[in-house]
């Protein structure tokens, strides 16, 4: 079954405290990965690497850039999720 | 129909002797910030890169070669005219014809060695590692010479802030002989040429000549998506090598991948779930990315600091440019 926003959210910031050590809490919809969460371009690989097994998505490195916020990421997954 | 004689090679072989020669200008992350907008702190974080050797006018792709290979000779206790071959992995070596194994070969005084050069790229010494186990093993050399050798400082664009500070310049080689038992696993190596563009050079020398491009050509690369691929894809490659050896990740005690970015190297680890106990060669921090010289040169330094010993398990694994990658089980000379 396909995850909801929320849940997607919640995925996202459980890799992101896994790969970045960055508590769950501060990872919300408006918060940049890159200026707010402390996830450079190589960690954002990772991200986007253990996204793609939770949520059985494909995210290519094309689209990778195109995702600044956790809003990005999030909204990218509802639309392409499996 | 007459009846060909079969050729007669050893039963197995093995890595017997390493060297590597770093040139000897040390150059610190500082240097390179004269000519990028970056700091030491954010080279370092995204690189593990502190400092690296670049080469000097005499420090030339053949001269780095002989020094590295003599010490991997005097390791082995053979002398040179015991070489049967010699083979050479670069992408820096500006005069292509005739190929610089020949000069090495005939200035370390080996016995008309058959002596050739490879490309390909940082999986350069894997690749002439498998050429010469074959030649050992079928029977045309008894003991051949792989060295993996670059001037990359050559091919770098020195205003390019995500390439500037990578890489450097040195040469590691080993002798590879004949052995009673296997010392050198399956290799497990392969190309992706559908993803040639992700690791190049800027623009082929004719353009350069030609006048159509200005800037002499460099190598450039896609971050990201090479760091996806070397991590998570060349995990697997790196599983399939063990398992092919029939060696686990609790029998192994060194992990020497291509010294490229020390973060590839953390996150290969972390993916392969490698035990603690295996002691994981870090090089680049103070060589930078040396291509095809960078396993030999890390192999070198791990043995002479002691962190790894002869006889040790190692799984060795290169990958760039092409893009192409090789990996293997060897046992440490």
């Amino acid at each position: 079954m396909a995850a909801t926003q929320e849940e997607i959210v919640a995925g996202l910031a459980e890799i992101v405290n896994e790969i970045a050590g960055i508590p769950v809490e501060d990872v919300q919809l408006d918060k940049s990965f890159t200026d707010d969460l402390d996830v450079d371009s190589l960690s954002m690989v990772e991200v986007v690497v253990a996204a793609e097994e939770r949520f059985d998505v494909k995210i290519p490195d094309e689209d990778v850039k195109n995702l600044k916020t956790v809003g990005d990421a999030t909204d990218y997954i509802l639309k392409h999720q499996g | 129909m007459a009846k060909i004689k079969p050729s007669k090679g050893a039963p197995y072989a093995r890595i017997l002797g390493v060297g590597g020669y770093r040139p000897t200008r040390v150059v610190p992350n500082e240097v390179i910030l004269e000519t990028i907008d970056s700091s030491d702190e954010w080279i370092r974080s995204r690189s593990g890169i502190e400092t690296r050797h670049w080469a000097n006018d005499e420090e030339t792709v053949a001269a780095m070669s002989i020094e590295a290979s003599g010490k991997a000779i005097a390791d082995a206790g053979i002398s040179a005219e015991q070489i049967g071959g010699v083979i050479v992995s670069t992408v820096s070596h500006f005069k292509q014809t005739p190929a610089v194994a020949t000069e090495i070969a005939d200035k370390l005084g080996t016995a008309k060695a058959a002596a050739f050069d490879i490309s390909a790229g940082c999986a350069g010494f894997g690749y002439g590692l498998t050429l010469a186990k074959g030649m050992i093993v079928e029977g045309s050399a008894e003991y051949v010479l792989v060295i993996g050798v670059e001037r990359l400082s050559d091919l770098t664009d020195l205003e390019d802030r995500a390439t500037a500070f990578l890489f450097g310049d040195g040469a590691g080689a080993v002798v590879v002989g004949p052995a009673q038992e296997p010392g050198i696993g399956p290799t497990v190596w392969g190309s992706e040429g559908d993803k040639s563009e992700t690791i190049k050079q800027t623009v082929p020398w004719t353009d350069y000549r030609s006048g159509e491009v200005a800037k002499f050509p460099a190598i450039t690369q896609e971050g990201q998506a090479v760091f996806r691929w070397a991590v998570f894809e060349m995990a697997k490659v790196a599983k399939e090598a063990l398992d092919a050896a029939g060696i686990s990740a609790e029998d192994l005690d060194v992990f020497i991948p291509h010294q490229a970015n020390e973060r590839i190297i953390d996150s290969m680890v972390k993916t392969l779930k490698l035990p603690e106990s295996v002691t994981v060669a870090r090089d680049v921090r103070t060589t930078g990315n040396t291509s095809a010289a960078s396993i030999p040169l890390a192999m070198e330094r791990l043995l002479a600091t002691g962190e790894a010993k002869s006889g040790d398990t190692a799984l060795v694994i290169g990958f760039g440019a092409g893009l192409v990658y090789a990996a293997t089980v060897v046992t440490l000379p």
